[in-house]
């Protein structure tokens, strides 16, 4: 019984009722991950499971045995994550809570984008999506920024993919 | 949250020997069941993770799909079946949450997620009788915006809110169920109940019964459908009003059309009253006008609510229009 988080081997809380930001912040002390509603409604709790963005508030520690977590704490490792670089340079954040949860969700959706997921708004469901600015702003909107940086957030993606395509 | 156990069943036997336990439930991503136990609502004393059993996607022998009830919805929306085949669902699904919860979320446990009314998350401080039967309905005379028009009963009018149910209600889907008395297919127009006198009795399972899986039969009519939510902001909200529909037309006359709506009653609503008027007559604006003032006209409307007999109506008239495509 155990949960990989951020390459580290963790044991499984033996109460069942512990969520894994609960984990993440109580026990573990990786305080990047934030509390913002804890139920589902504003995204700054996101992390990755097996690469996929996920709520860690409404994910039950025990969900993840034998899977893998990354926090914003394991996307940075030593140094700082491009889009890390890319929101400060936007100014994508203001008092910085949401950033974390902003910066794993944006992590994954540039993933899906290259994978050619559809989203709600894409036009040609059968062909790959194209990366434009509505696309972001549709994909991101799990996670709420209460200082309005959106424009900003959206900007450092944009810049991103843009680099990562070039 | 009460204590509790959790276990991760293996099979469909493994987990039908545990959920006839009356405190056991059953969980899928726990996007909805969660939150609920921690509002005080759901109280369970066992967890039966079912995210193991089967939750692939695969073509059937007659030409329709197959969704394991442990598929994400995240995935199911992105298979290119989905979207070629059955547009209004891959569409009715990304329309639902956030791309988090998508990844989070199952089939089966959106078949099974519970109404967002604010009365019946609300379990410290409101009557709800879907919580406590009999204990009063606080929406009634209360903040009803966001309520059901058509379906309801003195004793309830909470939506479901699923957007997928609305898409599958459409497409004829039928669920496959595992019970103590074997197995058994249940069409999902039949699968989800009216409130009456017992709206905390909300679907046809019985104690003990596993989703396993949604049919979807091959459908025509579908390749050319959509999939409309209009709701308070453009993402990440529940639908006011949504319409799922397919629509064929041959020589300006309705050959076949599928229709049902999300956001208006306390389950996915087909509307077979519309469907029926369509049928065979003239593919026009007037004769979609005639249809979904039929089909609606049993509304009755809670008063915050009384705007969404007239968004039902043109949402429905809009997304008939462009698929006809008379409006190009």
């Amino acid at each position: 019984m155990a949960i990989r988080i951020n390459g580290a081997e963790i044991a499984v809380p033996d109460d069942a009722r512990v969520s894994l930001l609960g984990l993440l912040r109580e026990q573990l002390h990786l305080t990047g991950t934030k509390v913002g509603c804890n139920q589902g409604a504003c995204g700054a709790c996101t992390v990755l499971i097996d690469g996929e963005r996920v709520l860690s508030c409404l994910t039950l520690a025990v969900q993840a045995d034998e899977r893998s977590v990354t926090t914003i704490e394991g996307l940075s490792g030593a140094g700082s994550h491009k889009l890390q670089d890319a929101f400060i340079e936007h100014d994508g954040l203001q008092c910085g809570y949401c950033t974390p949860g902003q910066i794993c969700a944006a992590d994954a959706m540039l993933r899906e984008i290259a994978a050619g997921v559809p989203s709600y708004i894409t036009a040609d469901l059968a062909a790959p999506a194209r990366l434009t600015r509505e696309e972001v702003r549709e994909r991101m909107s799990g996670n709420l920024c209460r200082c309005g940086a959106h424009n900003g957030i959206v900007d450092a993606i944009l810049q991103v993919a843009a680099e990562r395509t070039a | 949250m009460n204590p509790l156990s959790y276990h991760r069943a293996l099979s469909t036997a493994d987990a039908l020997s545990r959920a006839g336990d009356g405190a056991a439930r059953l969980l899928g991503g726990g996007t909805n069941l969660v939150d609920l136990m921690r509002k005080g609502v759901e109280r369970p004393s066992a967890l039966v993770d079912v995210t193991a059993l089967p939750g692939t996607i695969e073509a059937t022998a007659e030409g329709g799909l197959l969704i394991g009830a442990a598929a994400r919805n995240s995935a199911v929306a992105a298979h290119p079946l989905v979207r070629s085949q059955y547009p209004m669902l891959a569409r009715a699904i990304l329309a639902g949450a956030s791309a988090q919860i998508r990844n989070m979320a199952t089939v089966g446990g959106n078949l099974m997620q519970r109404t967002r009314c604010l009365y019946f998350q609300d379990a410290a401080a409101s009557r709800c009788n879907k919580r406590i039967p009999g204990s009063g309905c606080e929406a009634e005379g209360g903040f009803n915006r966001y309520h059901a028009i058509i379906g309801t009963s003195p004793s309830c009018i909470a939506t479901h809110p699923s957007d997928m149910c609305v898409a599958l209600a459409a497409l004829d889907a039928r669920i496959h169920v595992a019970g103590a008395a074997g197995m058994r297919t249940i069409p999902l127009v039949d699968f989800h109940l009216l409130p009456g006198d017992r709206p905390d009795i909300e679907t046809l399972l019985a104690p003990g019964d596993i989703i396993l899986a949604v049919e979807i039969p091959p459908s025509p009519v579908a390749r050319n459908s959509a999939y409309r939510k209009v709701r308070d902001r453009a993402s990440y909200a529940f639908a006011l009003v949504s319409v799922a529909a397919g629509l064929s037309v041959r020589e300006g006359s309705v050959e076949d059309v599928r229709i049902a709506f999300g956001g208006i009653a306390p389950k996915p609503w087909r509307a077979f009253r519309a469907e029926a008027a369509l049928r065979g007559g003239p593919a026009t604006r007037e004769a979609f006008e005639a249809a979904v003032i039929e089909e609606l006209a049993g509304a009755t409307p809670p008063p915050e609510a009384a705007f969404k007999v007239e968004l039902a109506r043109r949402t429905l008239v809009a997304v008939l229009t462009e698929l006809s495509g008379s409006d190009r």
